[in-house]
């Protein structure tokens, strides 16, 4: 009996080796393992073997017909894999041709630095804000400290709806606005749209962007502003950015400044950028005015507050060096799509 | 404001530094610098020669070989200018130096050009004569110089030297951006005394001697205000025996780096006078002045007035007007009369240094349209002060130059001048204010430089008169911060109360709208506000709609923005135009942008803002495609209710058989179709473009952010499909209007799957097919659900005329 096993092994396994499709492992299986397979007769013949011969040669027709099970699912899974690689082969693609595109929009440029500038101010938990585009005179001038014969008011160049009722030259009015809500401390910026009357070329537009932020609380200083300008322009230009500020003057900020940032193009070294210089005015800031906090009803003794305003395409021109501004109104798509 | 370093110099005389220093100084403590250029910018090795001897070129009639003698040597020099003689002395650029510009006085060269020796027609040439032009000026500043040809000093200067320091060309020009606030500023003592602040050193403002004769100036003149509020100060003061010549050297050459041209000594001191005090003065000929007598008042609504330029001005009674005793001479402040010009016979002159309301000057010469350099320091607001200051300057200078003799005394009429302002000395505020360790000493030490007295009795700070711009506490802080240095100040983050930095809920709705604009293939534009009343026709809206209300501009830039628009769509269609026009293909675009609708007009409140969304496209997409980033957007704000589409929308400029409104719970949010083929037309849009416009304002109340998960049912779908022979002019909206009322909540989904209009369907109908799904959350449906379902469906669809197709 066992010799008859070990010469059934030998079959099945050079059967098996000599299979060279799926369908000729198939008949291997039927042939020795099926119902009438050499395996199964052997079992049946079990009648003919002694009993207590019996369970030994069960457990060898029983391992025999395990090994002959694996060696099939050995020889097949390598077949398998042959013809799949074989398939492999002939779907080679040329990975260089053309890829689909998904249609996908652009941000404006405009909008991709409001948002970095927002992102930025929120983080030092600053409110974003907004307010009328078209404003009453009192908001926009009068209660900046910019009473009506005030020259400011003719240097902003300033479109008219009616006497008292204007399109906005800066987003100041919405700091005032929201000053006269009464809800303290303040940490707010204003993005929005503003006027001026300048006519359309390379560096001027009539209708453009300002961002002014402002904090009101006790114990704000000059060094806070400077401190928080600092900050931003790190976050927005690079950890190297170095800021520098001048004095100057606005109506509703004293001390006010103007603020540079070291040239983010050279690094502080001198380029055309710059103009030589190593620097790029930013922004205009300064200490709220303690009249601009008064007429908001806000004590200058017990409060003190900062102010800043930018420029939002100052800013997008300088950072993607696109030299006109009229590209950012013009909408050409090949435009946009670079952003 | 340009001016030369060597005039800030001569009042503080200690200042050694570079220009660069100078700049970065200045700079730092308010005065800033905007640009410098030294004036002997590319003027290299140019001395002093003489012309020895003069001989005609062998070979070239136009040209002549002179022998120079340059102090150390003789030189010869081959020249083509006209207008030199033996014994002349020339400026002489030696071989190897520099010159600024061609002798055709063109724009310089950036770096100038060298010259070297060479031979010209054949005979050596060692070096060039120069003129001015060629020393980078011209005659409006060195009226001495030739017309053409070579410039020639006179007689004293001294051969071999060097020649750019006899014209007064070692100089650097700095100009200033003088802010606002700092009228004292607007004038060469203003800005020494800032510069002599900055740089720690003695501010010596020029000593101004008593002048005059024995005589009075009131037995010359009288003078009457009438206006005091609109004329603060009138000082008057007389000259006579006018001699008019050339004004000196030094004075001609200050002028001229200040961009001046000398024109003689009486206007040259004016002028002088002008750059150094930043007070106008006037100068008229006494002996037009009838009456002698000076009467400022108001002019009379539809006076005419010839001004000094010739030109009729038209007055009104806000404008004030210098007059004599008969007649009007000089609009105040802006322009003298023609009828009280100097001429070069004038004997006796009136100097007038006269202070006015500054917003009086400003808004006159914006009414009368004459903005003149006096005009534009006037408005600023002079101080009454320095009116005296400035005419004593200007008689000593008379006295100085020969100009005349000044007549003793001055006519004097003023408002009572101002008492000095006093500020509270409160140096803890002051640091607290400015995050500073300041000693108190050191801030009164920046006072002292600056002028401020400190009164010890009251601790009170007593600003100079001249400094109209210290109030108050805030701008004593200033001034400490700037002197102590904004770059010395720490740096520190406002500590106190933490806030929640955030975007409110309409701008959170607003930032998820663009990102599905953006995922859909729309790029976002940005148009402008303002546009031409035109584009109502351009966009087919009838006469009487009242989005032809607007809110005007009442000074707009022209016409094309001068009203603010009611519609987004004029700027989308010229982006898409534009885009068109320059063959960009498959173009998509959004904005998000306002439109202002007037409550009333004219204006007498605020006008309602409404944030519009505005998809625009053309190319690959059509219709439905619109209508897909409709819904996407919606369902990504939440707005996950049906949306209907009404085909009735009141839009002129959109396709009649292709537009829709938006409806969402019985909110107009918006619309969208085809563009009116005349729109395209009037747009120059040469395909078929599509727009839609969401209202933001209407649907950010709509929207929201809150969900809430829905258990994935584990329960069977079941499918039927229904297909329907449906009259032609029932919209698939309204079947299913039906099939969603009438498939309960067993009805998962209705999907039209085919939709035929053509043969094999009876004229008049269509051919529609839906695939219904069921499903239910807790079970596994019966026959008997589903069948019930359909069956109130098709009850509800053969209601409208609609046929199940066997």
């Amino acid at each position: 009996m066992k010799e008859k096993l070990a010469k059934i092994k030998e079959e099945a396994l050079r059967q098996i080796e000599d299979s060279d499709a799926l369908e000729k492992l198939n008949e291997v299986r039927v042939n020795f393992l099926g119902k009438k397979g050499e395996l199964t007769t052997v079992l049946k013949s079990m009648k003919d073997v002694a009993p207590e011969e019996r369970p030994k040669v069960g457990q060898m027709v029983n391992e025999l017909r395990d090994e002959i099970e694996r060696v099939l699912e050995q020889a097949k899974s390598k077949m398998e894999e042959k013809a799949r690689e074989a398939a492999m082969k002939r779907e080679v693609i040329d990975v260089t041709l053309p890829a689909k595109r998904n249609l996908v929009g652009h941000r404006h440029p405009n909008r991709i630095v409001l948002d970095e500038v927002e992102r930025i101010f929120i983080g030092m938990g600053y409110e974003v804000v907004e307010g009328p585009e078209v404003e009453y005179d009192y908001y926009n001038f009068e209660a900046l400290n910019i009473p009506a014969d005030h020259p400011a008011k003719d240097e902003q160049d300033t479109f008219y709806v009616t006497n008292d009722i204007l399109l906005r030259t800066q987003t100041s009015p919405v700091q005032v606005r929201t000053m006269e809500k009464g809800k303290l401390p303040i940490r707010m910026i204003a993005p929005g749209r503003v006027f001026r009357s300048d006519e359309v070329d390379a560096t001027h537009s009539p209708s453009f962007h300002q961002i002014e932020g402002m904090i009101v609380d006790k114990g704000i200083t000059f060094a806070d502003l400077k401190g928080t300008l600092a900050q931003f322009a790190k976050e927005l230009f690079g950890e190297k950015t170095k800021v520098k500020f001048r004095p100057h003057h606005f109506p509703f900020t004293e001390p006010s400044a103007e603020v540079d940032v070291s040239c983010f193009k050279c690094g502080g070294e001198g380029c055309r950028f710059c103009k030589g210089s190593g620097w790029i005015e930013i922004l205009g800031c300064g200490m709220v005015h303690p009249k601009v906090l008064k007429m908001s009803g806000i004590d200058p003794d017990v409060y003190s507050g900062f102010a800043f305003g930018i420029g939002l395409e100052r800013i997008t021109l300088l950072k993607y060096e696109i030299d006109d501004m009229r590209l950012l109104y013009e909408n050409d798509i090949r435009f946009l799509k670079q952003f | 404001m340009n001016t030369a370093l060597s005039w800030i110099k001569a009042y503080v005389p200690e200042l050694d530094c570079t220009d660069k220093e100078y700049c970065d100084a200045m700079t730092l403590t308010g005065t800033k610098v905007e640009g410098y250029e030294r004036t002997d910018k590319n003027l290299q090795s140019i001395v002093v020669g003489q012309i020895l001897k003069i001989e005609k070129h062998p070979d070239a009639d136009k040209l002549i070989v002179c022998q120079v003698n340059v102090g150390s040597r003789t030189i010869q020099i081959v020249t083509g200018a006209p207008n030199v003689k033996e014994g002349d002395k020339v400026p002489v650029v030696l071989d190897g130096g520099k010159v600024a510009g061609g002798h055709d006085g063109g724009p310089l060269p950036e770096n100038g050009i060298q010259i070297k020796a060479g031979k010209l027609r054949g005979v050596p040439s060692e070096g060039m004569m120069c003129s001015i032009e060629e020393l980078g000026s011209d005659r409006n500043f060195y009226p001495e110089a030739p017309e053409n040809g070579i410039y020639i000093f006179d007689d004293s200067a001294e051969v071999g030297t060097d020649a750019i320091e006899a014209l007064g060309l070692h100089d650097t020009v700095f100009e200033y951006e003088i802010t606002s606030n700092r009228v004292d500023c607007y004038s060469i003592l203003g800005i020494a005394r800032e510069a002599a602040a900055t740089f720690g050193k003695p501010f010596v403002p020029p000593a101004v001697k008593k002048t005059g004769n024995d005589e009075k100036a009131e037995d010359y003149i009288s003078v009457e205000v009438q206006d005091m509020e609109l004329c603060t100060r009138y000082c008057a003061r007389v000259v006579k025996n006018i001699k008019i010549a050339p004004s000196p050297k030094w004075m001609q050459r200050r002028l001229a780096a200040s961009g001046i041209r000398p024109i003689n000594n009486l206007v040259d001191i004016t002028n002088y006078v002008m750059e150094e005090y930043g007070q106008p003065m006037h100068a008229y000929d006494l002996d037009t002045i009838t009456g002698r007598k000076i009467i400022v008042r108001r002019a009379k609504d539809g006076d005419e007035f010839q001004t000094l330029d010739g030109q009729m001005r038209t007055l009104d009674k806000d404008v004030l007007m210098i007059c004599d005793a008969e007649k009007e001479i000089g609009i105040a402040g802006i322009m003298g009369g023609e009828n009280s010009k100097i001429t070069d016979d004038v004997k006796t002159v009136l100097f007038e240094a006269a202070t006015f309301n500054g917003a009086n000057i400003r808004k006159s010469a914006k009414r009368i349209g004459l903005r003149t350099d006096a005009s534009g320091i006037f408005e600023k607001g002079l101080e009454p002060h320095n009116a005296q200051a400035a005419i004593d300057r200007a008689c000593a200078l008379i006295e100085e130059l020969g100009c005349g003799e000044v007549v003793g005394g001055m006519v004097d009429v003023k408002a009572p001048l101002k008492e000095p302002v006093r500020i509270l000395f409160e140096p803890e505020k002051t640091n607290a204010f400015l995050g500073t360790d300041i000693a108190h000493e050191e801030m009164l030490k920046i006072f002292e430089r600056i002028e401020i007295v400190y009164d010890e009795k009251t601790n009170e700070l007593i600003c100079p008169p001249f400094r109209q711009d210290l109030l108050g506490f805030a701008d004593i802080a200033e001034e400490v911060a700037r002197f102590y240095g904004y770059d010395k100040i720490p740096v520190t983050l406002p500590n106190g109360e933490a806030t929640a930095g955030k975007h409110t809920f309409e701008q959170r709705i607003a930032e998820k709208a663009r990102e599905v604009a953006e995922f859909c293939g729309f790029s976002q534009c940005m148009c402008y506000s303002f546009e031409s009343p035109k584009v109502f026709d351009k966009l087919l809206i009838p006469e009487e709609s009242p989005l032809r209300r607007t809110v005007t501009i009442a000074n707009p830039l022209g016409e094309d923005f001068s009203i603010m628009r009611t519609l987004p769509l004029n700027g989308m269609l010229t982006s898409l135009a534009t885009n068109y026009n320059r063959r960009n293909k498959d173009v998509r675009l959004y904005e998000m942008g306002n439109v202002y609708y007037p409550k009333q007009v004219p204006l007498t409140e605020l006008p309602e803002e409404r944030m519009m969304l505005t998809f625009g496209m053309y190319g690959e997409g059509d219709f439905f495609t619109m209508k897909g980033v409709i819904e996407e957007l919606f369902e990504y704000i939440g707005m996950r209710e049906r949306i209907t589409y009404a085909p009735d929308a009141d839009k002129p400029f959109l396709h009649p058989g292709r537009k829709a409104l938006i409806w969402y719970q019985g909110h107009d949010v918006g619309y969208l179709g085809e563009v009116h083929p005349q729109v395209l037309d009037n747009y120059d849009i040469g395909t078929r473009a599509y727009i839609a416009v969401l209202d933001m304002t209407e649907i950010v109340p709509l929207a929201s952010f809150d969900r809430k998960y829905e258990g994935l049912t584990r329960f069977p779908a079941v499918t039927r499909d229904l297909s329907m022979i449906v009259p032609k002019d029932i919209r698939v909206g309204q079947l299913e209007d039906i099939i969603l009322q009438r498939g309960g909540k067993i009805l998962e989904n209705a999907e039209l799957f085919d939709l035929y209009e053509g043969e094999q369907i009876r004229e008049g109908c269509k051919s529609v097919a839906y695939s219904l799904t069921f499903r239910a959350k807790d079970r596994t449906l019966e026959e008997s659900d589903i069948s019930g379902a359909m069956k109130k469906i098709l009850n509800g669809l053969q209601g409208m005329g609609v046929e199940l197709r066997s």
